[in-house]
């Protein structure tokens, strides 16, 4: 049967090349994927989600009164068509009305994300809900560290006293003067990057980076035994003594033996 | 100048143009008409319009859209349905402005050699299915990370960056190799519109009885399989693949190719 013959030959013609073709194309794909030093607008939804969703169609980019929001072009090192901003260029100035994030059609920049409830309950945009990133200090060279007087990063801080603090430590090298250290807090922190535009170091010395890159995790099994709600997590926990050879006896008594 | 040579070349140039300008101005100067891109848009930021195969990719990648996003896609998905054809491809999209000068430069300086260099024009839905899968297998809409479409109007309304070697590949690609080669076998966008676009009503029709077989409409058409009929039997292009353009319209002498509704005998 000559012609079903050529229609398989056909057949797997067609996928052989759509895979060769797919697997250069996918290539390219997962180059340009792999770019995580890239900060999102407010209400971004986690990067993988993001880059999911987004539609690239930059309504959210005009969106942004301070042109603070970037498309990604081809060349730019970050996925294609995606906002982003560099706080060194412009940071995020924190629009109460959050503009950018009901511009967005497809969900990408969740309002609930950035939603609180006020007093009479209702749900109503908080810029201050932001998590766009973490702001990050070089000790070494920043010059507040080093016993030289300077708070630009937190006198500009929108939530002065929350997300950055100046702490008071002693000038050992002086012996008599004090350090107004800043201290970023990542629980009030938004990411907005205010603090690495007013930097004053030739290279900021506090900069944002995506949260997901700039914060450690604890993990569960560490438990905080002076703080009372961390301890509710052990509460119906049962007690498991792991016995070796050596813990079966008291470390007195092993200590007494001849034999270590 | 034969005015009558370019009765839909001219309105197709000014809504190509016309509609990348709105959507400059609304993030230039803010105006509303037009806001975002070809990808997704508001018109006066009301209505909501999305590029229904992005949306088919967002959704095969795994995103959860909102309805503003499945609205938008619903409408644009149903206006070109209901037209028939690839509309889009021939009046709306700034793509077909490159690839229509490499085949102006083709002819002008008589490159031509075998048509399709082997090509099939079965590629684009190829190409429509594989960028489908790569969406599900790598979570992002596969075709638009690479899409010259997307590069071009995000270029011309954010900023090219690198975007238009993109462009100009597709330049390239249908001046020296194939004819037509990326709108008319490669685009998967393209694809999808001549799969939605088979049973609108915009339809161009071809009298036999007027014809005297000069040819000319074949010469021109960016897509020959769909004008078939030519010089067999008088009949409607039925193909979803024709771009209505209307360049057959303009250069057939004798009046036999006209645009008309399907519905009309």
């Amino acid at each position: 049967m000559p012609e079903r013959r050529e229609f398989l030959l056909k057949s797997i013609k067609s996928l052989g090349l759509a895979a060769a073709g797919g697997l250069v194309w996918s290539g390219f794909i997962r180059e340009g994927r792999s770019a995580p030093l890239v900060l999102r607008p407010p209400g971004a939804v986690s990067e993988k989600q993001f880059i999911a969703s987004c539609i690239k169609c930059g309504m959210c980019v005009e969106a942004c009164p301070y042109e603070a929001l970037v498309l990604a072009a081809p060349g730019s090192g970050r996925p294609v068509g995606t906002p982003y901003f560099v706080p060194r260029n412009i940071p995020c100035y924190m629009c109460k009305d959050i503009p950018c994030v009901p511009a967005c059609p497809t969900g990408s920049l969740d309002s609930t994300l950035v939603s609180g409830k006020d007093e009479e309950g209702n749900l109503k945009l908080n810029i201050d809900l932001a998590k766009m990133g973490l702001a990050i200090i070089d000790r070494e060279t920043c010059i507040a560290y080093a016993g030289i007087q300077c708070d630009a990063c937190y006198r500009v801080c929108p939530l002065i006293d929350q997300a950055i603090s100046v702490e008071y430590l002693r000038n050992t090298r002086t012996g008599k003067h004090a350090i107004g250290a800043p201290v970023v807090h990542s629980e009030f922190c938004t990411g907005c990057g205010l603090c690495e535009k007013a930097c004053i170091t030739r290279k900021a010395s506090i900069f944002v980076l995506p949260r997901d890159i700039a914060m450690g995790e604890l993990g569960e099994h560490y438990i905080k035994g002076w703080d009372k709600s961390d301890e509710e997590r052990i509460k119906d926990g049962e007690d498991r003594v792991t016995t070796t050879p050596r813990s079966e006896k008291a470390p007195v008594d092993y200590l007494n033996e001849e034999k270590f | 100048m034969n005015m009558q040579q370019y009765k839909y070349q001219i309105p197709r140039r000014l809504t190509q143009t016309g509609i990348l300008l709105l959507f400059f101005a609304g993030n230039a100067y803010g105006w509303n008409v037009l806001r975002g891109n070809l990808s997704s848009a508001r018109v006066l930021d009301i209505l909501p319009l999305s590029d229904p195969f992005a949306v088919l990719q967002g959704i095969s990648a795994g995103a959860a859209l909102t309805a503003d996003a499945l609205t938008g896609a619903l409408i644009i998905f149903v206006l070109y349905a209901l037209m028939g054809g690839r509309v889009f491809c021939g009046w709306v999209c700034p793509v077909n402005m490159v690839t229509d000068l490499a085949n102006r430069l083709r002819r002008s300086f008589g490159i031509s050699g075998t048509e399709s260099q082997g090509l099939s024009r079965q590629a684009r839905y190829w190409v429509l299915g594989t960028a489908l899968v790569l969406s599900a297998l790598l979570g992002v809409a596969a075709f638009e990370w690479i899409s010259p479409i997307g590069m071009l109007h995000r270029g011309i309304i954010y900023g090219f960056g690198f975007g238009w070697t993109f462009v100009l590949a597709v330049f390239l690609f249908d001046l020296f190799a194939v004819r037509n080669g990326f709108c008319g076998y490669l685009c998967p966008l393209g694809g999808f519109y001549s799969l939605i676009g088979r049973y609108g009503f915009l339809r161009v029709r071809y009298e036999k009885e007027k014809c005297t077989l000069c040819m000319k409409c074949i010469d021109i058409c960016p897509e020959k399989q769909v004008l078939h009929m030519v010089g067999r039997q008088s009949g409607a292009v039925l193909s979803g693949e024709c771009v209505n353009c209307g360049r057959c319209v303009e250069v057939c002498p004798d009046n036999a190719v006209k645009f008309s509704s399907i519905y009309r005998k």
